[in-house]
């Protein structure tokens, strides 16, 4: 038996093969929206050419990107709660945060409107309509960037939205597609970065109903992990993807991602 | 059901095209399903193999646990395999997460219970048949384990399907273990679950058609080589 398992782990060892072919490669841990509309395939290509470092990017939630990062398994944190990134700097787990782009939320509905929120442009008072109206409301749940923004919002409306859990509150407690395709099934109300919701594939007859606050502001901070608390990390390359992304060329590269015509992120690094 | 034909004309099309993409994530697939059976297979078989032809005390409860590990979740696998791959678990030093190595890992540990099990059951019952005759001959415990995975080998083909089947079609764990990184880690389920959150429900679904197409092929090779097998023992 135990020369059997040791025979098994070799011949794993084997047929998983070399892992990567390339020299040089990172690992990003991300959130969803920047892997799912695309941006990456349009910018990482751009990179690599210039660089020859592979990069490699785990989409996840804004909270286990964090958690992940944390754990030392990733070299690069691209998320959007900056609060949070903040905390992750403060405890020692990255190098320091940096502004890197923004776009914004949005809340989408169907075209009936059952809550009639639709062209209004304070967020906060089009949650509390949808909560008094007992209209249906799709939440992540999953203690991602979206969800942070969304929970900060209902804070200030007066409305717990966890006592309609289950009712007219559904946590799907998933990814943004995932919560997308389960509210547009169910008819609820999503809050969405806009991002995912323009490069989106199953729209049906939603729309955008609320959009234009200042409070959906969405600002995406990159964070070199911190070499001294993760000796495993690749600052170097690390450093130079951070540090490209916030140069002229990388910024240029955000702001000409493009999707139906519409550009999805609006780079805003601080200028060197 | 609207979205069917669209998905299958979408499949046939990509397949048509020799997509390079498709084929990688097609291959590594494979590459980590069949590496997990197999190890799975050297490790299920002769453990299971060994507590079919013991008698001993909580022989009984030896059993539950191996039925019982055959509904492993996947994502609770996943999430173990990842707490021991992470840099800050005990494995870390290796550098196996956000690899191939840790999805086949994953999936060995998902799939060996079931090969384990199905195996037990199959060879106590060829066991009880030919346990006589395997005293008469004086056989050690190893020789009638040898006997017995020979005889039942084709049976054992079917329990290795069965592994097969389950690994292949799992997403929990290797998207936790292996984080479904683009030309890296991406296989065929974590592909249909990254379009479906795209929205792009009729690709995801055209991913699934292949997949299924996959599985059915993998069979029919293992089922053509058994009955060939066969034919040629009768000669």
């Amino acid at each position: 038996m135990i020369r059997d398992a040791f025979g098994a782990t070799a011949l794993a060892l084997i047929l998983a093969g070399p892992v990567a072919a390339q020299e040089q490669s990172i690992i990003v841990q991300s959130t969803t929206s920047t892997a799912n509309s695309g941006l990456y395939d349009h910018l990482l290509p751009i990179f690599e050419e210039e660089t020859g470092i592979q990069v490699n990017v785990v989409a996840v939630g804004t909270g286990q990107a964090i958690k992940n990062a944390e754990n030392c398994d990733g070299d690069v944190l691209l998320v959007h709660a900056k609060p949070s990134e903040q905390a992750f700097v403060e405890a020692g787990f990255g190098t320091g945060r940096t502004d890197l782009m923004y776009n914004d939320f949005v809340i989408v509905g169907p075209e009936a409107d059952p809550a009639g929120v639709g062209g209004m442009t304070d967020a906060q008072d089009a949650l509390a309509r949808i909560a008094e109206a007992g209209a249906l409301f799709a939440s992540r749940g999953d203690d991602s960037g979206t969800h942070k923004k969304e929970m900060s919002l209902w804070a200030d409306t007066g409305v717990a939205p966890a006592d309609g859990s289950g009712a007219w509150y559904r946590e799907t407690g998933s990814g943004m597609g995932a919560t997308l395709n389960a509210g547009i099934g169910m008819g609820a109300y999503v809050m969405t970065d806009r991002a995912t919701w323009i490069s989106f594939g199953n729209k049906q007859d939603y729309e955008i109903q609320v959009e234009g606050d200042e409070d959906l502001f969405n600002q995406y901070g990159v964070i070199p992990v911190n070499p001294e608390t993760c000796p495993s990390v690749n600052i170097e390359a690390a450093r130079t993807f951070a540090d490209w992304l916030l140069s002229d060329d990388g910024q240029a590269a955000i702001g000409a991602y493009e999707v139906d015509g519409q550009q999805l992120f609006f780079p805003n690094a601080p200028e060197s | 059901m609207q979205g069917m034909g669209e998905a299958l004309s979408l499949a046939l099309q990509m397949v048509w095209s020799g997509d390079a993409d498709l084929l990688e994530i097609v291959l590594l697939s494979l590459r980590v399903s069949l590496s997990a059976t197999l190890v799975a297979l050297l490790i299920g078989l002769p453990l299971g193999a060994l507590v079919a032809i013991s008698r001993f005390r909580g022989r009984n409860l030896v059993l539950i646990v191996m039925n019982a590990l055959m509904g492993l979740p996947p994502v609770v696998v996943g999430l173990v395999v990842y707490l021991h791959f992470s840099r800050s678990g005990p494995l870390g030093f290796l550098g196996l997460l956000y690899t191939p190595t840790a999805m086949i890992v994953a999936q060995t540990i998902l799939i060996a219970p079931i090969v384990a099990a199905l195996s037990r059951q199959v060879l106590e019952d060829l066991h009880a048949e030919y346990a006589e005759q395997f005293r008469s001959l004086g056989l050690s415990k190893v020789q009638s384990v040898q006997a017995l995975l020979w005889d039942a080998r084709y049976s054992l083909l079917t329990v290795g399907l069965a592994g097969f089947g389950r690994a292949v079609a799992e997403v929990g764990a290797v998207i936790i273990v292996g984080g479904n990184i683009d030309h890296l880690t991406r296989v065929m389920t974590t592909a249909i679950a990254l379009e479906t959150s795209k929205g792009d429900l009729s690709f995801a679904l055209a991913l699934g058609i292949i997949l299924l197409v996959i599985a059915l092929g993998v069979n029919a090779a293992v089922q053509s080589v058994r009955m060939s097998a066969a034919r040629m023992s009768y000669v």
